[in-house]
């Protein structure tokens, strides 16, 4: 593995990256939204791809979220792999009547005889002093509903790989994507490609508690494990990659190792991915733990534009780092 | 409200095809009159939405359409359904819930569906099939396929922002999707004039550049006429059509409608225009028909019906150890 060669670049870069090569192994696959041609993309992930590969595959849709959303539900169902991009994922809530009415019953309502093999791609989260309707995270609203795979790319290699095995599953998949991370740089090997999907990894490893989080707070958690690990305190540090279907093997595992779960999400609270993680803890690890299960959650409110007031609103690392030593030590 | 038609008064040129039609519109009008027999029984249950009264809009809009053109409906596709191919077993097995069903009893009235005769539902969300409709339109475009995707809705969806969005895209990127708006004049229980500042519907569609016609829905061979020269249209330009047929629904909105927003004579006053009984008087005044063939029909159709509910009684139900399937695929990559 240490034999691999590198290469730097950012989030956003490893996305278009993925665009790119799917655009060019299936001739099936075209994108369309908001100002992915001419303009790019709104955070610029599909950059000069309108150059490469033309108007009939990079296709700029107007302002219609429902329909162009409803047109790549149509467009799979014809023989086609649509990729459809919406701005943020509170623009989809326009689109919200396809995806839960449309893409996500199709298959069942139909006896099986009309799977959706669509993708959606969305910006995710806060951070970026957007207020409140531009920054919200409703990842976890969307891994509520069957019928539907609801992914959220952490990590360079995911951004760059998730979207390839996307588009090889025959149902709808969401993928989120978390608009802070899209400047972020890394390393990624110069052959990376396609990468499982429906699995959380675990980044770290330690015994004293289990840490389980995705998307941007992430890697919050891992610099908080990094702090936590100069005081002595060893977490499991695991990105669940995937909401829905939640591999719940890989943080029950680390559950029975460590005895201590905190999960940081950026969703809300009540009602959220971080309570469906913690009911299935309490179900299934109950007796394994030696503390209470605990959340990092974003603040009940609309994400507020003021910068100290968005940061009060997040999830942050000292708040893990203190949560994380009052659970081991008392 | 008038009955401005662009197309109406066609003369029967053709006895075959007139009786054809005649056919098609009886099999849907008998075996809905079944299903709503079945539905007091209570073999039949959830939401039931008759056509009948707009038996002429399905049978003649699918005159138009080849055996590859695909069809999106709405809840109200029963006639939809069986003018499309399907057979009245697999649409009364799926009324009744069962595994026989087209959609092995998962969809029930509202949510028929058969991949092989390309009807992509039986939509219960107004206005929800348009989008894919022109998604549909836009594989066939983008695999350089030169078919025709049909998209039947009731004029409530006119209302709708995704009639607006749709009408739109598919003009704006000129897709190949015949819209066939049925206007029966009430949106469930709201009036068309209620509910809209303009009614001329095909005005709506003209705001987007989408060419349009409107018809007497509840003449047959008019709608046959309208229709064919709109896919027409449609097949030489790759670019879309709006066809409104006027036409009226006989009974409720579902099985419980109790029916206050309209009158009783109303009602009466387009049933004196029932698109079969018309035809059928048109047939017999031509010497085409007569009652001893119109009886043989009737027959012919009441046994078809028989063996459908015979067919979705014997029909087993789907074991509840499946009910978990088909949330996802069971295979494969595509």
């Amino acid at each position: 593995m240490g034999q691999q060669e590198m290469r730097k670049l950012t989030y956003r870069d490893a996305v278009r990256e993925g665009l790119r090569e799917a655009l060019q192994k299936d001739e099936r696959v075209f994108l369309m939204g908001e100002d992915v041609g001419r303009y790019g993309g709104c955070f610029a992930a599909s950059k000069d791809l309108l150059e490469e590969f033309g108007p009939e595959r990079i296709r700029d849709t107007p302002l219609s979220e429902s329909t162009f959303t409803g047109a790549g539900i149509g467009a799979a169902l014809g023989g086609m792999r649509p990729i459809v991009e919406i701005m943020t994922v509170n623009f989809s809530l326009l689109a919200l009547d396809q995806i839960m009415n449309n893409a996500a019953t199709y298959l069942h309502m139909s006896g099986g005889l009309f799977n959706v093999p669509l993708v959606i791609r969305m910006a995710t989260g806060g951070g970026k002093q957007l207020a409140a309707q531009h920054s919200h995270s409703l990842e976890g609203w969307y891994a509520h509903i069957p019928g539907i795979k609801v992914l959220c790319p952490a990590t360079l290699e995911d951004a760059r790989g998730m979207l390839w095995s996307a588009l090889l599953d025959p149902d709808p998949v969401l993928i989120f994507e978390p608009a802070v991370l899209y400047p972020m740089e890394g390393e990624l090997a110069v052959d990376a490609g396609a990468v499982e999907i429906g699995k959380a990894k675990l980044l770290r490893e330690g015994k004293d508690l289990s840490l389980i989080s995705y998307g941007s707070c992430l890697h919050k958690s891992l610099e908080a494990a990094a702090i936590l690990a100069e005081e002595g305190i060893e977490t499991d540090v695991i990105d669940l990659r995937t909401l829905r279907p939640l591999d719940e093997k890989s943080f029950l595992a680390s559950v029975a190792k460590t005895h201590r779960a905190l999960i940081v999400d950026e969703g809300w609270r009540s009602g959220s991915i971080s309570a469906e993680i913690s009911a299935r803890i309490m179900e299934q690890a109950f007796y394994q733990l030696d503390a209470p299960v605990e959340r990092i959650c974003s603040a009940e409110v609309p994400m507020p534009y003021a910068k100290h007031m968005e940061e009060a609103a997040l999830p942050q690392v000292v708040s893990i780092v203190e949560t994380a030593r009052r659970m081991v030590h008392g | 409200m008038t009955i401005a038609s662009s197309v109406s008064g066609q003369p029967l040129v053709d006895q075959e095809h007139s009786l054809h039609l005649l056919h098609r519109m009886l099999r849907i009008r008998r075996f809905e009159e079944k299903s709503a027999e079945l539905y007091s029984a209570m073999k039949i249950r959830g939401f039931l939405h008759l056509y009948i009264g707009e038996e002429a809009v399905a049978v003649g809009v699918a005159e138009a359409l080849t055996a590859d053109d695909a069809v999106v409906a709405t809840y109200r596709e029963h006639g939809h359904a069986m003018v499309r191919g399907m057979s009245m077993a697999e649409i009364m097995a799926e009324m009744y819930g069962k595994v026989g069903g087209c959609s092995r009893g998962r969809g029930g009235s509202m949510h028929l569906f058969d991949a092989e005769r390309r009807l992509y539902g039986g939509n219960a969300i107004v206005g929800g099939g348009l989008p894919v409709a022109v998604g549909l339109a836009l594989a066939d475009r983008l695999q350089k396929k030169n078919r025709v995707t049909c998209c039947c809705f009731g004029e409530g969806a006119v209302a709708e922002g995704e009639f607006h969005e749709s009408m739109n895209l598919a003009a704006l990127w000129q897709l190949p999707v015949l819209f066939v708006c049925e206007n029966n004049l009430y949106a469930m229980g709201t009036a068309l004039q209620l509910s809209e500042s303009v009614i001329d519907l095909p005005r709506k569609a003209a705001a987007y550049a989408v060419p349009t016609a409107t018809v007497d829905g509840m003449d047959v061979i008019a709608v046959a006429e309208a229709a064919r020269k709109a896919s027409d249209t449609v097949r030489e330009t790759g670019g879309p059509f709006f066809l409104e047929c006027r036409t009226y629904r006989f009974r409720p909105h579902s099985m419980f409608d109790p029916e206050f927003y309209r009158s009783k004579q109303e009602v009466e006053g387009w049933k004196q225009r029932c698109p079969i009984l018309s035809l059928s008087n048109r047939l017999k005044e031509r010497g085409w028909l007569d009652e001893s063939a119109l009886e043989q029909l009737e027959a012919e159709i009441a046994t078809e019906i028989a063996e459908a509910v015979d067919f979705a009684e014997q029909s087993a139900w789907e074991s509840v150890e499946d009910l978990t399937r088909f949330v996802y695929s069971e295979s494969g990559v595509n």
